[in-house]
């Protein structure tokens, strides 16, 4: 509450500042001394291209990545989306009734830890190949979900419980003045990490399906530019990914801050 | 032995009465004996104390009344009107304010479940506020108001149905000794200007002594009624706490207690 000493304030600008300018500095450093390696040891571009060429790629090839872009982003989402919905809906339900936590808890924990890579082929042999890659999607996004939502349901304040107890509370209302919110900041955490987690379901979806002669998105590009050996252009997809992935983490970090800036701790200031 | 009874209104019961617990007890799943057998009246407007060492069970009582813990033995009448849920408010040991509602959301929780008019239910939790000293910080989050102020938000909100019983387990438990007695005072204020009738546990001999009307102290394991000290002081203010009176009572309280304790230790 008390006002932050200037000093102190200096300090976390800089601190601030630093962290943003020293990975900018080793981006730099990296990309330089890897043009330098390229040019000095006259290495050809289907071994390994220089950072100007993945760029020039990058551009002169953008229609095509851009609409593999676009492919793997909207499997993401809706990938993300189910597992979103999924999994807070199960943690909901295995709050309410333990005979359903321990029939099917064991289930997701094996979902969760049979590899992703090893189920989709069997996925793409039953279900269409959109649906195959949005259920790979799903099925390494959801785990985080369920299992932060239902420790978020489990950490509720056993007083405010009996708060909503004492005040008659039905079961609708407990659910949504009471554990939604308590359950937020749980909630929040796994959906960052089930945001990074769907794109690599798609992906990795997207290159079992890309082997089967099949897709379109950015996984499948690289898939195929390997087999062309053309190697700019699998940097070049490779990047596209690699940005996609930051962006998600970005703009989910950033709706989880905006929500519970307000009151969690998590989301403020140390000196608030 | 009485059939276990949830806590139930009674309209009939004798008109000065509002709270009666008879063969009261609770015994744990695991076979532990918490509470009583204790018997109990409390009188409408009255303002008790359950004064007794930690773990004696006195919070299991207060938590029996107010329904939220199951007796296993005995039944608990409470007077009141029809309107069940807003015949008592809780204040808890910790202020257990919702961290994502404002002080104003916070005191209105209890309106907005019982459904009251939004109109109405603002105006009562302004009132509320107003009561507590809290008026300007509706629109504050719990995180930036001090232990204190938090636990007036609590009292805001146990007030804000104008229940006729206010329950409350140690509620100052945690404060410093300066808000403590800051808090006592404005207590005593509400509980005179509002005329509830207050159960107030604490394991404090001076706060019990200074707030209520009737000490009942308790005896750990199994918490059981050991004795009853009835305060008579009309005037409770900054003098009352320094007076021979107070000290006297204080030093009753102390002994009673230590007797109650002692009675426990040789059984």
């Amino acid at each position: 509450m008390s006002a932050v000493e200037p000093s102190s304030l200096r300090t976390n600008h800089e601190r601030g500042a630093l962290r943003f300018v020293l990975p900018v500095v080793v981006l730099t450093i990296g990309v330089l001394a890897w043009d330098l390696i390229v040019r000095l040891n006259q290495i050809p571009p289907y071994v390994l291209p220089s950072p100007g060429a993945v760029v020039r790629t990058l551009i002169s090839d953008w229609p095509i990545l851009w609409a593999s872009l676009l492919t793997t982003l909207l499997t993401t989402f809706e990938g993300f989306v189910a597992a979103a919905i999924g999994g807070i809906a199960l943690a909901l339900l295995f709050s309410r009734s333990k005979w359903l936590e321990y029939s099917l808890f064991p289930y997701a924990i094996i979902l969760q830890v049979t590899p992703v890579i090893a189920i989709a082929p069997l996925l793409l042999i039953y279900l269409p190949q959109h649906a195959a890659v949005v259920v790979c999607a799903w099925i390494v996004a959801f785990f985080p979900v369920l299992a932060n939502t239902t420790l978020g349901l489990k950490s509720i304040d056993r007083n405010l419980s009996g708060l909503f107890q004492l005040y008659h509370a039905s079961p609708l209302q407990t659910l949504r003045y009471l554990k939604l919110p308590a359950a937020l900041p749980y909630i929040l955490g796994g959906l960052r990490i089930a945001g990074g987690l769907s794109l690599i379901g798609a992906v990795v979806a997207e290159i079992a399906a890309g082997s089967a002669g099949a897709g379109s998105g950015l996984a499948y590009r690289i898939a195929e530019s390997g087999y062309r050996l053309n190697i700019p252009r699998m940097f070049a997809a490779l990047l596209l990914l690699s940005l996609a992935g930051i962006v998600i983490y970005m703009v989910l970090a950033l709706a989880s801050h905006l929500i519970l800036r307000r009151w969690h701790e998590s989301a403020l200031g140390k000196d608030s | 032995m009485a059939e276990p009874a949830p806590v139930a209104l009674d309209r009939n019961l004798k008109s000065d009465i509002a709270i009666r617990l008879r063969q009261v007890g609770k015994v744990y799943d695991n076979g532990v004996k918490a509470l009583g057998p204790i018997d109990l009246d409390v009188r409408k407007g009255e303002f008790i104390s359950l004064l007794g060492p930690s773990g004696c069970g006195k919070s299991t009582a207060l938590r029996i009344v107010a329904g939220l813990t199951a007796a296993t033995s005995g039944e608990v009448r409470i007077a009141g009107h029809a309107a069940a849920a807003q015949s008592i408010g809780f204040v808890f040991q910790e202020p257990t304010l919702m961290p994502w509602a404002t002080v104003h959301d916070n005191v209105l929780l209890p309106l907005k479940l019982a459904h009251v008019a939004r109109i109405e239910a603002d105006r009562r939790v302004g009132d509320a506020l107003e009561r507590v000293g809290l008026a300007e910080f509706a629109q504050t989050y719990p995180r930036e108001l001090s232990g204190g102020m938090k636990m007036r938000v609590s009292l805001a909100r146990a007030l804000v149905t104008d229940p006729d019983v206010l329950l409350m387990d140690e509620p100052f438990a945690a404060l410093d000794e300066i808000t403590r007695f800051k808090l006592n005072n404005d207590l005593l204020t509400l509980w005179r200007g509002l005329n509830k009738t207050v159960v107030f546990v604490t394991h404090s001999v001076f706060e019990s002594v200074f707030l209520s009307q009737r000490v009942i102290v308790m005896t750990a394991r199994p918490g059981r009624i050991a004795a009853e000290i009835g305060i008579d002081a009309p005037e409770r203010n900054e003098d009352f706490r320094t007076s021979a009176e107070y000290a006297a009572y204080c030093r009753a309280a102390s002994i009673a207690l230590a007797h109650a304790s002692d009675a426990k230790a040789q059984s």
